[in-house]
C-alpha cells in the first residue's frame, strides 16, 4: 500500500541540494514520487517503502533526515475507543431492555404453555424479538467464532457464541416442535441468551473503561509533547504544528511552555522543570550550550534553541518507545500462563460436551427434572462462566501499569524479564562514584614537601592529567586553571591500571596516582603520611605527586555524596536488602565514605576491570544481585549483574543501557524500582491465583459437580454475570498499582 | 434418539481435538499464493511483506510460512475496535507494535532462527503462527 511520508532535511544550502536529495529519494525502490521543498526543508514521498529506506538515501547523499509525524494518533486512538465503548454499552441496553422483562415475565409465573397453539405463537415472537437482540448486540460473537473456527482457533467470542447460540436453537427447537423433548425439558432459554450478551457486553464495556487508566502513564507521557512550537523563520516567530519543525530550526520557549523537541540553547537562559521524564523535582539551569529536550517545561525566563533531534528520534519518544515495548513483554511467570490460554478453549469446549453426555445419559431421576434440560443447562453454563480473559489479561495487565508507574517515576524498565528479576533481588551493590557521591569531585587541599610550591604541585598534576575524562582528573585541571597555571607538554605518558599515571615532563619523570604507584616506583612516602591519614579519614582521596624519583605532595580531592544518599540507603536495608559499596578508592576512604552512609560491606581497592569479577564472586555466594553504575564505566558489571540499574543525571542518560535506567540520578530510584517490581510481581500472582481459581472452581459447579452432594446448580444468566465480571476485577486489581508512591515521599 | 444424539457429541469430541490440535490450517508462503488479506482490499502484497488483517478475532492470514534469513515484513491493519485487538506480540523476540484502528503498521520480522513462532494479542485470543523453515 503506498504511503505519504514528509521528511525534514538538514544540511540543504543550495539549490542543486534539492535536486540531489530529490534523485537519492527517486532511486529508491518503490518511490512513486518525491518532492523537496527547499523553503521549508522538507520532503515529501510517496511510494511503497519503508521510512527507513529513505531516511538511509538522505544519509548516504549527503544530508541529514528525520520523518514528520502527525500527532493526531492519540486523539484518533482515543475517539476509536470511546465509539467502541458506546457502541458496546449500546448493546449492552438494547440486549437488557429485551432481556430483562422477559426474565421478569417468567419468574412471576406467567408463562404461555408451549403446547397451546397461542403460547406457541407467543414464544415464536420472543424468538424472533431475542434473535433480532443476538443480531445487533452480539454479532460479534459470532463473527468473531466463525472466522476463529475457520482459522482453527478458538477464543471467548467462541465460548459465548456457543453458550447462547445453543440456548436460542435449543429454545426454538422446542417452540416449534416442543414433543420431540419430554414435558419436563420443555423449558425455553430464549431470555438467558440475551440477558448473557447484555452482561458480556456491559461487563467488556467497563473493562474497556478501567483499561484505558491502565495506559494513563504512556498517555501522559505522549501529551507532554506540545501541539505547536514558536519557531523563528526570516527573523520572524510564527507558531507551526509540532510536526512541521526541521532539524537545526530556531525556536523560542517563554516561562510555562513545554519544550517541544530536542535541541541546545543558543541565547538566554532559564530554570527547566524535567520532572516528568527524570521524576527530579529539582529544576534544572539552562545556559548557552546546554541541552533542552523535548517535553519538559521551561519555568522562568525565556530562551532560544536550535532542534537537533526531531519526531521518533526524541529522547521523550525513545522513553515512550521503551515503555510501550516493555509493556508488551512479560515475565517467565506470565508465559507458563500462554501455555494454559493456548489450549483453554478447545479444552472447554471438551469440557462442556462430556458435561452434556454425562448429564443426558447419567442424570436419571437425580435432577429432578428431565435429563435433557438438566444436559442444556449444565451445557450452557460450562460455556459462559469459562473465562479465558481473565487468564489473559492477568499478566499484561499488570505489566502495564507497573510499568506505566515505573515510567512516571523516572525509571525505565527494559522488560517483563528486569521487572522480574527486580523483585527477587538481595543485594544492591553501588558504585561509589556518580552513584553515592555526586561524580562531581573538587579539589580541596594541596600538602606539599617542604620547599616545594603548591603551584607547581598542582601544574604538574594538571599537566599529567590534561587529557583524561576521568573525574578526579578533571577536578584536578578544573583547579589548575581556576589558578590560571601553564600546563606543560607531556612524553611517554603512561596509564597504570588502579594505580595512576606516569610521563615525562621537561625529561623528568612524573608520577601521579595512589600509594601503591608511589610504592611500585620505590617513592617514599612516610614525610606527608600524617597529613594523607588526616585527609583519608575525612573521605577525601588523597593523590601522590612525584617528580625525578621525589614526593612533591598530595593533592586531596572530596566527592560530595548525593543528599538523599543516606536516606535512600536507609530504606534498602529497611526493604531487606544487603548494601555493598564498590570502588576502586582505598580502604580508607571507602570505609569513611561508607560509614557516612550508612554501609557496612565495602569493597575497596577494585580495579575498573575487576568490578565484573567482584559481581561475579557474590552471585557465587548465592546472591541476586543488582549493580548500580553509570552503566558507561561499569558495562561489564552491569551486564553480569542479575540485574542492571543505569544511573542518569537528568535526560543525557543513555536509556538503552541498561536493564533498569533511572533517570533521576538518585538512589530513590533504586527503591522505587524495586518496590514496583515486588508490587508488580505480586499483582500478577493474585491476578492469575484469581484467574486459577475462577475458572477451576467455575467450570466444575457450573458442570453440575455440586449438585449430586448440595443440590446447587448455577444460573447461566449468573455464569454470565461472573464471566463478564471476572475480567474487570483482574483489571481494576492491576489499577491498584496506580496508587504507588515514591520513596522519596515516604 | 438417545444414541443418535450420544454418537453426535461423542463425533463433536473428536472433530474438536482433530480440528483444533491434529489438523493444519491453511498456511500462507511468502510470495507462492496470494494471502486471504487482499479480499479485504489490500494492495498486493511485495516480496518481502505480507499484510495481515486483524479483524473478528483473527489474523488473516494467521499461518505463514518463509524460508530462514528471507527478509520478512508484516503489515497490519486493525479493523477491530477491540482493546484484545491493540497490539501484536511476537514473545519470543520482545517484538511488539501497537496497532491503531484502520492504520496500517509495519513490523519487520526477523527470519534466522527456525521453527515455528507464535504472535498474538496481550490476552492471547488473537492467534498467529509464523514459521520459519
Amino acid at each position: 500500500m503506498p504511503q505519504k511520508y514528509q521528511l525534514s532535511i538538514n544540511g540543504l544550502s543550495c539549490a542543486g541540494c534539492v535536486s540531489t536529495v530529490e534523485t537519492a529519494l527517486n532511486a529508491v525502490e518503490g518511490v512513486v514520487q518525491a518532492t523537496v521543498n527547499f523553503a521549508e526543508h522538507t520532503a515529501m514521498v510517496e511510494g511503497d517503502v519503508s521510512v527507513e529506506q529513505l531516511l538511509t538515501a538522505v544519509k548516504n547523499a549527503g544530508y541529514e533526515a528525520a520523518e514528520l509525524k502527525d500527532e493526531s494518533d492519540t486523539e484518533q486512538k482515543q475517539a476509536a475507543e470511546f465509539a467502541h465503548y458506546r457502541q458496546l454499552l449500546k448493546q449492552a441496553i438494547v440486549a437488557g431492555i429485551a432481556g430483562v422483562p422477559l426474565f421478569g415475565f417468567g419468574m412471576s409465573g406467567f408463562i404461555p404453555s408451549l403446547t397451546s397453539p397461542n403460547g406457541q405463537l407467543i414464544w415464536f415472537g420472543i424468538a424472533l424479538v431475542t434473535l433480532f437482540v443476538m443480531v445487533y448486540s452480539g454479532r460479534q460473537f459470532f463473527k468473531g467464532a466463525w472466522h476463529s473456527f475457520r482459522a482453527h482457533n478458538a477464543n471467548m467470542d467462541t465460548l459465548i457464541a456457543l453458550g447462547t447460540g445453543t440456548a436460542w436453537v435449543y429454545s426454538l427447537v422446542i417452540t416449534i416442535a416442543p414433543d420431540v423433548v419430554p414435558t419436563l425439558a420443555q423449558h425455553a432459554y430464549f431470555e438467558a441468551a440475551v440477558i448473557i450478551i447484555a452482561l458480556i457486553n456491559f461487563g467488556s464495556a467497563l473493562e474497556m473503561r478501567a483499561r484505558g487508566k491502565t495506559s494513563e502513564a504512556i498517555q501522559r507521557l505522549i501529551q507532554l509533547q506540545p501541539k505547536t512550537a514558536r519557531v523563528v523563520r526570516d527573523g520572524k516567530e510564527i507558531d507551526i504544528p509540532l510536526g512541521q519543525i526541521g532539524l537545526g530550526e530556531t525556536l523560542r520557549v517563554r516561562p510555562g511552555e513545554q519544550i517541544a523537541v530536542d535541541g541546545d540553547v543558543i541565547d538566554g537562559h532559564s530554570s527547566v522543570d524535567e520532572s516528568m521524564l527524570t521524576g527530579e523535582p529539582m529544576h534544572v539551569e539552562k545556559k548557552q550550550g546546554d541541552e533542552v529536550v523535548a517535553g519538559t517545561i521551561n519555568v522562568s525566563g525565556t530562551f532560544l534553541y536550535q532542534s537537533k533531534r526531531i519526531g521518533a528520534d526524541t529522547v521523550l519518544a525513545k522513553i515512550i518507545q521503551l515503555v510501550r515495548q516493555a509493556q508488551s513483554s512479560k515475565p517467565a511467570i506470565g508465559r507458563i500462563v500462554d501455555k494454559v490460554a493456548a489450549i483453554f478453549v478447545p479444552t472447554v469446549l471438551l469440557i462442556a460436551i462430556v458435561t452434556f453426555l454425562v448429564w443426558f445419559n447419567f442424570s436419571g431421576q437425580l435432577a429432578g427434572q428431565d435429563n435433557v434440560s438438566f444436559a442444556i443447562v449444565t451445557t450452557m453454563t460450562v460455556l459462559i462462566i469459562a473465562c479465558p480473559c481473565a487468564l489473559g489479561l492477568a499478566t499484561p495487565i499488570s505489566i502495564m501499569v507497573g510499568v506505566g508507574k515505573a515510567a512516571e517515576l523516572g525509571i525505565l524498565i527494559r522488560n517483563g524479564e528486569a521487572l522480574q528479576g527486580a523483585a527477587k533481588l538481595t543485594t544492591i551493590v553501588l558504585d561509589k562514584t556518580g552513584t553515592i557521591t555526586k561524580g562531581q569531585p573538587t579539589v580541596t587541599s594541596l600538602d606539599v614537601i617542604e620547599a616545594d610550591s603548591e603551584e607547581r604541585l598542582l601544574q604538574l598534576a594538571a599537566s599529567l592529567e590534561q587529557g583524561s575524562e576521568h573525574p578526579l582528573a578533571s577536578s584536578i585541571v578544573k583547579a589548575a586553571r581556576e589558578k590560571e597555571l601553564a600546563l606543560f607538554e607531556v612524553e611517554s605518558f603512561n596509564a597504570v591500571s588502579g594505580k595512576g599515571v606516569v610521563g615525562n615532563i621537561n625529561s623528568e619523570q612524573v608520577l601521579l596516582g595512589n600509594s601503591k604507584l608511589m610504592e611500585k616506583y620505590a617513592i617514599d612516602i612516610s614525610g606527608i603520611h600524617e597529613q594523607a591519614e588526616q585527609h583519608l579519614q575525612q573521605a577525601e582521596t588523597v593523590v601522590y605527586l612525584a617528580s625525578a624519583g621525589k614526593l612533591v605532595g598530595i593533592i586531596s580531592v572530596s566527592d560530595p555524596i548525593k543528599e538523599d544518599s543516606v536516606k535512600a540507603i536507609k530504606q534498602l536495608h529497611a526493604i531487606g536488602l544487603k548494601v555493598v559499596m564498590l570502588t576502586g578508592d582505598n580502604n580508607k576512604t571507602a570505609e569513611a565514605v561508607a560509614s557516612s552512609v550508612g554501609i557496612k560491606h565495602v569493597i575497596s581497592d577494585v580495579l575498573p576491570e575487576d568490578k565484573e569479577n567482584q559481581v561475579r564472586l557474590l552471585q557465587e555466594k548465592n546472591e541476586v544481585v543488582a549493580m548500580v553504575g553509570d552503566g558507561i564505566n561499569d558495562a561489564p558489571a552491569l551486564a553480569r549483574a542479575n540485574i542492571g540499574f543505569a544511573i542518569g543525571t537528568g535526560t543525557d542518560v543513555a536509556i538503552e543501557s541498561a536493564d533498569i535506567t533511572l533517570m533521576s540520578g538518585s538512589l530513590y530510584g533504586v527503591i522505587d524500582a524495586i518496590n514496583v517490581s515486588r508490587a508488580t510481581i505480586r499483582n500478577i500472582k493474585q491476578n492469575l491465583f484469581g484467574a486459577f481459581i475462577y475458572n477451576s472452581l467455575g467450570i466444575p459447579i457450573a458442570a453440575g459437580l455440586l449438585y449430586p452432594f448440595f443440590m446447587i446448580l448455577l444460573n447461566p444468566m449468573i455464569a454470565g454475570g461472573a464471566m463478564a465480571m471476572s475480567s474487570v476485577t483482574v483489571v481494576l486489581n492491576a489499577n491498584r498499582l496506580r496508587l504507588m508512591k515514591s520513596g522519596r515521599e515516604k | 434418539m438417545i444414541i443418535f444424539i450420544n454418537i453426535i457429541a461423542t463425533s463433536l469430541f473428536v472433530f474438536i481435538i482433530w480440528w483444533f490440535w491434529l489438523s493444519s490450517p491453511k498456511v500462507y508462503k511468502l510470495g507462492t499464493e496470494k494471502s486471504d488479506a487482499k479480499k479485504l482490499d489490500l494492495e498486493k502484497s511485495d516480496s518481502e511483506t505480507i499484510d495481515v488483517i486483524v479483524d473478528n478475532g483473527v489474523y488473516t492470514p494467521s499461518h505463514i510460512e518463509v524460508n530462514q534469513g528471507q527478509a520478512l515484513t508484516l503489515r497490519f491493519l486493525r479493523k477491530d475496535a477491540s482493546l484484545c485487538a491493540e497490539k501484536v506480540i511476537f514473545e519470543d523476540w520482545n517484538l511488539s507494535a501497537d496497532l491503531p484502528v484502520e492504520r496500517t503498521v509495519e513490523l519487520k520480522v526477523p527470519t534466522d532462527e527456525k521453527g515455528e513462532h507464535a504472535f498474538t494479542c496481550q490476552m492471547q485470543m488473537y492467534r498467529g503462527v509464523l514459521n520459519i523453515k
